[in-house]
């Protein structure tokens, strides 16, 4: 065997503590694959300059003990998983030189998905496939890489084309996909296998200090054991009947063309922390009195129409004029079952005490702006509650005797002004002087926020506005008192 | 103070919290979660990934975990199915991370509306070994800010995953928050991955092969959640004091139970409201407490009892303890509760 040929490389520990006692040998079987695998990729490391930035995903399979060896960070995966580990190590540590060290089993089958989007996503990192074409660790299970014919604990007769299907051929899947740099497959069953193989490796750490992108290796390996050989027989089995299927190539390399990519980790300051997260956009609150506050009784909305009429939005702002006031605010759009009759509505809750159930079943004021709004929620309004209806839309008249109702042609107040859109706000600002319970130019102010096109802020307030205008000019007195009057 | 929805006020206060990374897999009614974690983690100079999978994306958390960063992914019942290998892993390997649960109703597809049905996966764990995780079951969007801070606390604290177990409707509600004003910067953890020279030699792993190696490492888990049961218990009470009937509930239920105390109250009842804020470690010794004082119990869940067993354990089998719940995404009215809960009390 070529191994003698290695010696021992500075990023592996000088003796295995982590093995327990203070032993020098791996725990590998004689002849096996592994142990040379290890010796190229940690002087690969070692020759450049890697060992401090080198963070080793071990896999779960033989080499599940990789850390045992490797003098670097080493964090262990679930079985499959290392190529998410390893998008997760690399995004957070950019300068990070991720390994990733998988078995077939690992990669090839259950961790078949991880490494099939880790490498079309282009994860800045080496991949090192060990292909021995049988679960070496769990004593020696079929592999979706096992050759058809193969006997395995598993497929004691043999792998068959119709019970298992063919060889999984990685390095061929992984050079269809666009992303990754380099991909090649080598062997360790002689010399010259040996050397290709630590040229690849240093290839794919190379291009990964490069910055170049995704790097595969898949290495064929010996499994004496596994597959109840000797040394030798392991290495002649991999050439005569492992390589007509797995050819040994370079499937893909573009590690000279590439254009080099390091992801760049900015910092922020606090203050634009804040920006970024667009807080503040509400302002302070500018409470009137204590005494309003002291004397509000709670108020319940409900506000109905078709998706388009900005009913969720009517609800918002409302919350959001009420918070101008110190009030508690609740807001919740109709979810689940409780969605009925094609029609989008929301509750609001404004109260001086924190609000139990945000949900309104029975409001204090209801606002529909279509049919089967009204149809839908006309009998759920409280006694001597207000409705207000958009009459630009809705023709009938409540049957309710016991409420006090607004018929305000809303749409065609907002069309008037050239943003039907608008009709939701003409709604809050009709509502808002017809009740006097919170003040207009709180609405105002309100209103336009988070608008970035100012031409449609300015139609905001404009319809606020116009739905007050309506009302001064419309209503002359009130019906029925109105709820919860300024104190 | 700001107007915002819950699911959105999580990803600000884990920004704030430090939080610069985000792995996640879209779920209803979680998606949320990812969405506002795509628009303001990159903004801020963090990573936001669409993983393949939750069983991925909880692997990739585990990644950015040891490698140091706080970290987040969010999902639903199906998908917190899917995590649960990797939260066994992260358990473990003592990783801090957190993970909310926007819980909707299952078992199975189930559907997209709001249940209580994955108590028994997220607080006493749903994957492999002997191990808990923290779980803050928030019931307001301040909470979800609040609370989504404290989780990342607490994950490093204790060098454990956090859950966050909310539900659809708590997700969707909006509510002024009030946020911090500075960004945390978390200190270095002396055991993470920071590929660097002084964090070379660490490791993180959750294999133990020598001889009483991970029984010891299990004795030293279980003493930590000890730690965690002494310090960290949090509940809410309202009127319990002279209460005859303590109702219980957590989330969105707490909300509607608050309603059903303030109405029962006026009508002269003597009821109140216990709340589990955390949900592991649970509030059982001020449960016995109040079964020591003879109180009767109404628990409320949207599940087929869940919670109520670690309420019964708690109370012990002489305390009486009624039960209400709805299944399948239907949530009771307030009136349907007070009903409920007035027919304990005449
Ligand atoms: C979820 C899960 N399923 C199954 C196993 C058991 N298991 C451990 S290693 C392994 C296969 C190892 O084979 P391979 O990846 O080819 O590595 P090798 O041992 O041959 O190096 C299996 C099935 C596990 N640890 N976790
Ligand atoms: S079983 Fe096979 S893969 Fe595992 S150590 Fe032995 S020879 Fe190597």
């Amino acid at each position: 065997m070529a191994k003698d040929i290695l010696q021992k490389p500075g990023a592996f520990f000088d003796q295995f503590d982590r093995k327990g006692g203070a032993q020098k040998t791996t725990h590998y079987c004689p002849g096996c694959g592994h142990g040379n695998a290890h010796k190229l990729i940690a002087e690969a490391i070692d020759d450049m300059g890697l060992q401090d930035r080198a963070v080793f995903v071990s896999p779960v399979g033989c080499s599940v003990f990789a850390y045992y060896y490797f003098d670097m960070g080493n964090i262990q995966a679930a079985h499959g998983r290392a190529p998410a580990v390893g998008t997760g190590v690399k995004r957070t540590r950019p300068n990070s030189i991720v390994i990733s060290y998988q078995g077939d089993g690992d990669l090839a089958s259950i961790g078949s998905a991880e490494i099939l989007h880790a490498a079309n996503r282009g994860e800045q990192m080496a991949v090192f496939f060990i292909n021995n074409a049988i679960y070496g660790m769990t004593g020696g299970q079929m592999a979706a890489t096992s050759l058809i014919g193969q006997k395995t604990t598993t497929s004691p007769y043999g792998r068959t084309v119709e019970n298992e299907g063919y060889p999984m051929q990685m390095a061929e899947i992984m050079a269809t996909l666009r992303a990754p740099v380099f991909v090649q497959r080598c062997h360790l069953a002689d010399s010259k296998g040996i050397m290709d193989t630590r040229k690849a490796v240093r290839k794919a750490i190379k291009n990964q200090a490069e910055g170049k992108g995704f790097s595969f290796v898949e290495i064929l390996s010996p499994c004496p054991t596994g597959w109840k050989m000797s040394t030798h027989d392991a290495c002649e089995y991999i050439k005569t009947n492992m390589l007509p299927i797995f050819p040994a190539k370079v499937f893909k390399d573009e590690s000279e063309t590439r254009e080099p990519f390091f992801r760049e980790i900015p910092t922020l300051t606090d203050e634009q922390v804040i920006k970024a997260l667009e807080l503040g956009m509400l302002g302070e609150p500018q409470p009137r009195d204590e005494k309003f506050l002291k004397n509000f009784t709670t108020m319940k909305y409900k506000f109905a129409g078709f998706g388009g009429q900005g009913v969720l939005t009517a609800g918002v702002i409302l919350a959001a004029t009420a918070m101008q006031e110190n009030l508690q605010v609740s807001w919740i759009p109709s979810y689940g079952p409780e969605m009925r009759g094609g029609t989008a509505n929301c509750s609001v809750v404004l109260s001086k005490d924190p609000i139990g159930s945000p949900l309104v079943v029975k409001p204090d004021v209801l606002a529909v702006m279509n049919d089967p709004s009204l149809d839908t929620f006309e009998n759920d309004l409280k006694p001597g509650g207000l409705l207000i209806v958009n009459s630009s839309i809705i023709a009938r008249k409540t049957k309710r005797t016991d409420i006090d109702t607004l018929y305000i042609p809303l749409t065609d107040i907002a069309s008037k002004m050239g943003l039907t859109a608008a009709a939701n706000m003409v709604l809050l600002g009709a509502y808002l002087e017809y009740t006097k319970l919170l003040p207009l130019e709180h609405l105002k102010l309100i209103a336009p926020r988070g608008l970035k096109r100012k031409e449609l802020a300015d139609k905001n307030v404009e319809a606020v506005e116009a739905g007050a205008k309506w009302v001064r000019e419309n209503i002359t007195a009130k019906k029925t008192k109105a709820p919860a009057p300024v104190a | 103070m700001e107007l915002i929805k819950a699911n959105e006020a999580v990803v600000k206060a884990a920004i704030l919290a430090g939080c610069t990374q985000y792995y996640g897999y879209p779920i209803t009614p979680a998606s949320e979660v990812a969405m506002a974690s795509a628009k303001y983690l990159p903004k801020v100079g963090g990573t936001f990934l669409q993983a393949e999978s939750e069983v991925a994306a909880i692997n990739m958390v585990y990644g950015a975990s040891g490698a140091g960063a706080r970290v987040m992914t969010a999902s639903s019942g199906p998908g917190i199915s899917l995590k649960q290998e990797g939260v066994s892993y992260m358990a473990a390997s003592e990783l801090p991370c957190v993970i909310v649960d926007v819980m909707r109703a299952g078992p199975g597809l189930g559907n997209i509306w709001p249940e209580q049905g994955d108590w028994n996966q997220v607080v006493h764990g749903g994957g492999h070994g002997n191990y808990k995780v923290i779980v803050l079951t928030p019931n307001c969007a301040q909470e979800m800010c609040d609370l989504t801070i404290l989780a990342f606390e607490l994950a490093e604290k204790y060098r454990t995953p956090v859950y966050l177990l909310t539900d659809a409707y708590i997700g969707q509600m909006m509510e002024p928050v009030n946020f911090p004003k500075e960004r945390v910067k978390p200190a270095r953890k002396d055991w993470a991955l920071y590929a660097d020279a002084d964090s070379h030699k660490n490791l993180v792993s959750s294999i133990f092969m020598s001889t009483g190696g991970l029984e010891e490492h299990n004795i030293h888990l279980q003493e930590k959640y000890a730690e965690i049961e002494k310090n960290e218990v949090r509940y809410q009470e309202v009127m319990v004091e002279d209460a005859d009937l303590v109702m219980i509930g957590y989330g969105f239920i707490s909300r509607m139970l608050l309603s059903v105390t303030e109405i029962l109250r006026e009508e002269g009842y003597k009821v109140g409201l216990l709340r589990p804020i955390t949900a592991f470690p649970f509030c059982s010794k001020r449960l016995e407490e109040l079964a020591g004082q003879g109180k009767t119990f109404l628990d409320v869940e949207l599940s087929n009892g869940q919670m109520l067993r670690d309420v019964r354990l708690a109370v012990g089998k002489d305390a009486t303890v009624h039960f209400y719940n709805r299944m399948g995404g239907i949530v009771p009215s307030v009136e349907e509760l007070t009903n409920v809960a007035r027919g304990y009390l005449k």
